[in-house]
């Protein structure tokens, strides 16, 4: 392939993923059962849709993927761009990216939670996922294996079928580095997120692996799929993990990947109510003008949009606030069925899908609508969106609710 | 006879992209195109960033860590581009995402280092990367 005997789209992956593999010392390729494409428009550019179409414009033979492949969110809804503020040349550059990426046989999923709604990995199963919420949920939840491919090491993989066999690939990465005793069991999903985050930020590497122990001395109930997305997503955020362990939770906690190895010396350490609250109160806001509510970072499931829709509760959202809920297009086709969809812009929200907010211009948006304090029960929304120029706060989503109504952080 | 220049010689890891000489932006921080630039006019945006409203074009950058998303994989390509991308990424340790970024671009990167790059290079420093080699000479000092 490296010659170009199949053509120039396998023969650019193939270089790049020798490239990438030599790097990190891979022995060789492994094959893969699926690949996922972040290739919003904000991220691509100009440069990037170019770069893609260059490639879709080979043979048909030689650009197909060779495995099933599915997109993170785009960077606009159709539906509701207009509202949004963003434009005309922003619809144009994405309806370009799309028709690339459908001429490599890609499924547009538009979606960061394929884990939930799409087809869930399983344990062993050797990925190329390209979102780095879906890497962390498939390799600690499921016991999968990938990396963090970002979009071009994406379709590389999904153009080979294989990716280069290193990191989250070998049992030796997977085992735990570190640990963590879990004192305070997490209220609601911002919590989840908060717990991520903190334990994100003192791992503060992609090569370190947090063990979390304690869950089941403090908790009633096992976490739920919702609780350990907020989680993993803001784990991957602030600290760049790609897998954890709870044990008695995760698969692989209990084995001998799960055991601290590499784990250095001494007691873990210890994650109190008073470490949530404080990483919760360093985003406080309380009093001050709300210009827009996001709820996204991951795409919120099917039981998020209920919560929302019973959260509004027939109120309307503050004439000077803008409330969004992000979705996958799957989650909003039921929600649609459902007359959650309905319930939530009657309340005078808009329900996006296909996007994920901080994926689509975030500060082209905050420009155009004049947004500065943002809401959000996402504590890995709440890490990416100050480089966009927003002040986010981070408060549960029943808060956040309230907050749209009432115009001002409650 | 004038003296013999003896840079100081940092070895590491094989790296991806071109050989450069450049002059070196350090900060004991960590990076991620998405969070932390404004990519339009080419400086550190984020406010809690230790180069926060540096301009990084041109600039070695000597960094700790890669952090966060999957984005800065598509964006170094489109800011090399656009002629506002960092010359090299010297860094302790990287994640995969930015050196898939660095060979989608074709951009010098190298990282793995005996000991805290971030404290061994300094801002101003004039530097040779050279990935092929694993090989960062810091040209105007010597060693002492």
């Amino acid at each position: 392939m490296r010659a170009g005997a199949f053509g120039e789209p396998r023969r650019w992956a193939t270089l790049h993923q020798i490239a990438v593999g030599e790097f990190f010392d891979a022995a060789d390729l492994v094959p893969i059962s699926q690949a996922h494409i972040m290739a919003d428009t904000e991220s691509l550019g100009q440069s990037g849709v170019g770069f893609l179409e260059g490639l879709a414009a080979a043979p048909e033979a030689e650009r197909r993927v060779r495995v099933p492949t599915l997109t993170d969110p785009r960077g606009l809804d159709v539906a509701v761009y207009k509202r949004l503020g963003q434009s005309e040349a922003m619809r144009a550059l994405e309806a370009r990216a799309i028709a690339a990426l459908q001429a490599f046989g890609v499924l547009m999923t538009d979606t960061c939670i394929n884990y939930q709604t799409i087809m869930p990995p399983v344990r062993g199963e050797h990925l190329a996922m390209g979102d780095t919420g879906v890497v962390v949920y498939s390799n600690s939840v499921f016991g999968a294996r990938s990396n963090f491919e970002g979009g071009p090491s994406a379709l590389a993989a999904a153009l080979t079928g294989r990716t280069p066999r290193y990191g989250y690939h070998l049992d030796e990465y997977r085992r735990a580095t570190r640990r963590f005793r879990l004192d305070a069991r997490p209220r609601d999903f911002s919590e989840w997120g908060a717990l991520g985050a903190i334990i994100g930020q003192a791992c503060g590497s992609y090569w370190e692996v947090p063990l979390i122990e304690g869950l089941a001395e403090i908790l009633e109930e096992v976490p739920g799929s919702d609780a350990l997305k907020h989680f993993g997503a803001a784990l991957a955020s602030y600290g760049s993990v790609a897998l954890f362990h709870m044990p008695g939770i995760t698969p692989e906690a209990s084995l001998d990947r799960g055991r601290p190895a590499r784990m250095r010396p001494g007691r873990p350490r210890s994650i109190r109510r008073a470490d949530v609250e404080a990483f919760v109160a360093a985003y406080g806001a309380t009093g001050d003008k709300v210009d827009v509510v996001v709820f996204a970072a991951p795409q919120l499931s099917l039981v998020e949009m209920a919560a929302v829709a019973e959260a509004l509760a027939g109120r309307q959202v503050h004439a000077q606030t803008t409330l969004l809920v992000a979705t996958s297009p799957e989650v909003k086709h039921a929600a649609d069925r459902m007359g959650l969809t309905s319930r939530i812009e009657e309340a005078g929200a808009i329900v996006a899908a296909g996007i994920c907010f901080y994926q689509s211009y975030a500060g082209e948006m905050a420009e155009a609508n004049g947004w500065k304090r943002l809401l959000t029960n996402s504590a890995k929304l709440v890490n990416i969106i100050g480089g966009y120029g927003y002040r986010p706060t981070l408060l549960s989503l029943e808060r956040c609710v309230d907050s749209a109504v009432a115009g001002r952080v409650v | 006879m004038p003296p013999l220049r003896m840079p100081i010689v940092l070895n590491c890891h094989r790296g991806i992209g071109p050989a450069v000489s450049g002059t070196a932006l350090v900060a004991r921080d960590n990076f991620s195109a998405r969070y932390d630039l404004d990519r339009k006019r080419g400086v550190f945006s984020r406010p809690t960033h230790k180069l926060a409203g540096e301009s990084y074009v041109g600039k070695i950058l000597v960094l700790n860590e890669a952090k966060g998303g999957v984005a800065t994989a598509w964006m170094l390509r489109d800011m090399k581009e656009r002629g506002l991308v960092p010359l090299a990424l010297v860094f302790n340790r990287v994640n995969p995402i930015l050196a898939q970024g660095a060979a989608f671009a074709g951009l010098a990167l190298v990282d793995r280092f005996a000991g805290d790059v971030s404290d061994l290079i300094r801002t101003g420093d004039e530097l040779r990367v050279d990935p092929a080699a694993g090989v960062v000479e810091i040209l105007n000092r010597e060693i002492s």
